[in-house]
């Protein structure tokens, strides 16, 4: 083997993490974001020179670096960050997707986009502001959409002096606040991204820091175990049916499992229709193997021939979840247009499509202080509410608490196709008391 | 049974972790699936440049043993190097595919569109190709657009809703949560669809290296007669050539993007072999479209430009 080969292979066995960042507008979101791709030697010279054209030709002294993440024409006008966009960096240790979210309030739903596939965020704060209103929202949000790991960065803290005790205060706030959301895992860091003290390099001026930077926290937190201690759980995508000389009989349910672990010899159920069947093959996209686990995609093959199409879902009969025609869940309201007690909506929830009903709005949260505003009637964009949805059809649902895959869903205008909300199925720090259906009686484990 | 445990990713440990590129790999396919699960008649665009044979590849592996469920759509130039079209062909009757090809010199011979003074063909794909999606009736169009090529690609969503006119709206996309794709549209609206989203020019070639793909020979380096135009070497063609002061020589070089001649450049090296060219994109300091594309340096919203008039 070659040393070229063994590189290779190193390269190859790293692993992705998925992240995003929130801040406010002049927390040093972009400086941080900048400098964390600079400083990694992400940033290429034709993408530097780029910048340093532009912001030359604006009489700037220095790159403005929130020019390498303002991709849109109205972006770099305006010198704010409108839309969500993803950049791709890579270290010996990992790769990395990061999801750069906008601060500003009126983008929660950004936020919110950007949070549902990342496996950490970071929740800049400006250390002479500490915990401000705009921090409890990203908290909260990264709470409900349940985000596994949360790094708060104490940025600027070259303008306190590096004191610990600042860091030390705001760190305590925040935690014991978070914390209270639920939030499992709270890495607090004192960071200067302008100076680039513990983003990359550790800080000579924070000897009292003893933690990682926030690169090096980035390249070692653990990632997608939550996924395979799960039950297991296979939506069905698609049927393959080749029907030729060559496979006449082969029928194979494809999908990416959601959750869990699947082996060969499995007892498992058919939802909703209840049907069970043995696994008798997975085909890991060309070769045949005896297990599998989320998130991979693989092709199912059971023993019986029995009628499963497109949005079934395939579980272990030892654990598979109770189907219900009536949803509880929190939403995220993503849409300009109101969404409404009686509105006709879709729903949609892994694989499957279905027609449903806004039975009720119980509550709407204000993210600022978490008070709970009793039946308001409709959310607008950004609202975040508790919703009662009445399906068409049975879904076969987790609680998002158990799987953020097959506990989540979107509500789409059947009209124009919009998508109006984001939903989690299950109880959060945004239930009330008053949620007509209480969630025991469908059987659901929380 | 065999390999059970091929991809356990080890170092870890995680007994279940994926590697980044398996993980590329099973995003990618669930999103071809998801396709066929929800349209009528998806189309998978293939210039025969590396990006749409890994998305060949993959859709290939998505459906195994059943043959591809899409149709393929070239927008030929007419400038197209002729090694990549040799391997177009090849790949399409190898696979028994069905290829659709819309023609920018067909549309120049017609009238219906002319040749900008600088001789590029690139931005003018973008009629051939939303009026073959309207004509043929595509309601999901593939494209191998990754978002590390560039900072509007950054912004692109993977399931991308176009208007009747192919048009994209950065201001108006929807938002893209969890795994769940909305690919609702109204009739005469498509979605245009993006697998490699996540994927970076990096993993691209790691992914070809670990699959064994087959790449057209330009991706290589070899001897070839080129010349220097806005600080690219190109190579003369039916599309044109050196002109006064520019001086013809042969240099060791190669491809790292795919595109029209008169627009693409090749860059120097002596990299013959997929880990040669793995470890040289590893060391590169220039971005692929920043290395060898002329049509990205037209204005600082290039890309943004072309993509909301349809381009993809």
């Amino acid at each position: 083997m070659t040393s070229t080969t063994e590189q290779f292979a190193d390269l190859s066995a790293t692993t992705l993490l998925r992240f995003a960042t929130a801040g406010s507008v002049d927390d040093g979101k972009s400086t941080l974001v900048g400098r964390l791709l600079h400083d990694s030697k992400s940033v290429l010279t034709d993408q530097l020179e780029a910048v340093e054209r532009v912001s030359a030709s604006r009489g700037q002294d220095t790159p403005d670096l929130a020019l390498l993440t303002d991709g849109l024409r109205a972006e770099r006008e305006q010198g704010i960050t409108i839309d969500v966009a993803y950049r791709y960096f890579a270290t010996a240790r990992r790769r990395f997707i990061l999801a750069d979210t906008p601060g500003h309030v009126q983008y929660t739903r950004n936020m919110v986009t950007g949070a549902s596939t990342a496996d950490l965020a970071v929740v800049l704060v400006d250390a002479r502001n500490g915990v401000i209103e705009q921090t409890r929202r990203h908290a909260a949000v990264a709470a409900l959409l349940r985000v596994p790991h949360v790094v708060l960065a104490v940025n600027k803290m070259d303008l306190v002096g590096y004191e610990e005790s600042v860091f030390a205060k705001i760190a305590e706030e925040f935690t014991a606040y978070a914390t209270g959301l639920g939030v499992p895992e709270i890495t607090a860091i004192p960071i200067s991204a302008l100076a680039g003290d513990n983003v990359v390099e550790p800080s000579a001026n924070m000897d009292w820091y003893g933690g990682p930077t926030v690169l090096e926290h980035l390249e070692t937190v653990p990632v997608s175990h939550d996924l395979t201690a799960c039950p297991a759980r296979f939506p069905v995508q698609y049927v393959i049916r080749p029907q030729t000389a060559e496979h006449p009989d082969y029928r194979g349910y494809a999908g990416q499992i959601a959750s869990g672990v699947l082996r060969v010899g499995e007892a498992v159920t058919v939802l909703p229709s209840g049907r069970t069947s043995v696994i008798e093959g997975i085909d890991a996209l060309g070769e045949s193997v005896d297990i599998a686990w989320a998130p991979q995609s693989v092709t199912l093959r059971l023993r019986d021939d029995i009628d499963i199409s497109r949005g079934d879902l395939i579980a272990p009969s030892s654990n598979s979840p109770a189907t219900t025609q009536d949803v509880v869940a929190t939403v995220c309201h993503v849409a300009d247009q109101p969404l409404a007690v009686g509105a006709r909506v879709l729903i949609k929830h892994t694989t499957r499509t279905v027609k449903a009903i806004v039975k009720e709005i119980p509550s709407r949260l204000t993210l600022d202080d978490l008070s709970q505003h009793p039946n308001p009637g409709q959310l607008v964009a950004n609202d975040i509410g508790r919703v009662v949805v009445r399906t068409a059809e049975p879904l076969a649902l987790d609680s998002y608490a158990d799987s953020r895959r097959t506990g989540s869903f979107l509500l789409i205008d059947p009209a124009d196709g919009t998508t109006l909300a984001a939903g989690m199925v299950g109880e959060s720090f945004a239930s009330t008391a008053e949620t007509t259906i209480q969630a025991d009686e469908e059987g659901w484990d929380f | 049974m065999t390999a059970t445990v091929a991809h356990v990713h080890e170092g870890t440990d995680a007994p279940y972790a994926l590697s980044h590129l398996d993980a590329l790999e099973s995003e990618a396919v669930h999103i071809f699936r998801e396709v066929a699960g929800e349209f009528e008649k998806p189309v998978v665009l293939f210039s025969g440049g590396k990006d749409s044979i890994v998305m060949l590849h993959l859709a290939l592996k998505a459906f195994a043993p059943a043959p591809v469920p899409f149709t393929l759509l070239h927008v030929d130039t007419g400038h197209n190097f002729p090694e990549v079209l040799d391997y177009r062909d090849r790949a399409v009757a190898k696979h028994g595919l069905r290829l659709h090809v819309a023609s920018v010199q067909e549309y120049i011979d017609a009238g219906k569109l002319r040749e900008r003074p600088d001789g590029v063909r690139n931005p003018l794909q973008t009629v051939p190709l939303t009026e073959a999606i309207q004509q043929l009736k595509f309601d999901a169009v593939f494209g191998g657009g990754r978002r590390d090529e560039e900072k509007a690609r950054a912004k692109e969503r993977v399931f991308s809703l176009r208007d009747e006119f192919s048009q994209w709206d950065p201001r108006r996309q929807r938002p893209e949560l969890w795994q769940l794709y909305n690919g609702r549209h109204a009739p005469g609206e498509h979605v245009r669809v993006f697998p490699l989203s996540n994927w970076t020019e990096l993993d691209v070639w790691q992914y070809i290296a670990r699959e064994k793909i087959e790449l057209p020979e330009i991706y290589f380096a070899h001897e070839r007669e080129v010349f220097q135009r806005g600080g690219m070497w190109l190579t003369a063609g039916a599309w044109g050539g050196a002109k006064d002061g520019e001086t013809t020589e042969t240099r060791l070089i190669r491809y790292r993007t795919v595109g029209d001649m008169s627009c693409t450049g090749a860059v120097d090296s002596d990299a013959t072999t997929l880990d040669a060219v793995i470890t040289e994109i590893a060391a590169s300091r220039l971005t692929e479209r920043g290395a060898t594309r002329a049509d990205d340096k037209l204005s600082e919203a290039a890309m943004e430009d072309r993509k909301r008039e349809g381009y993809f």
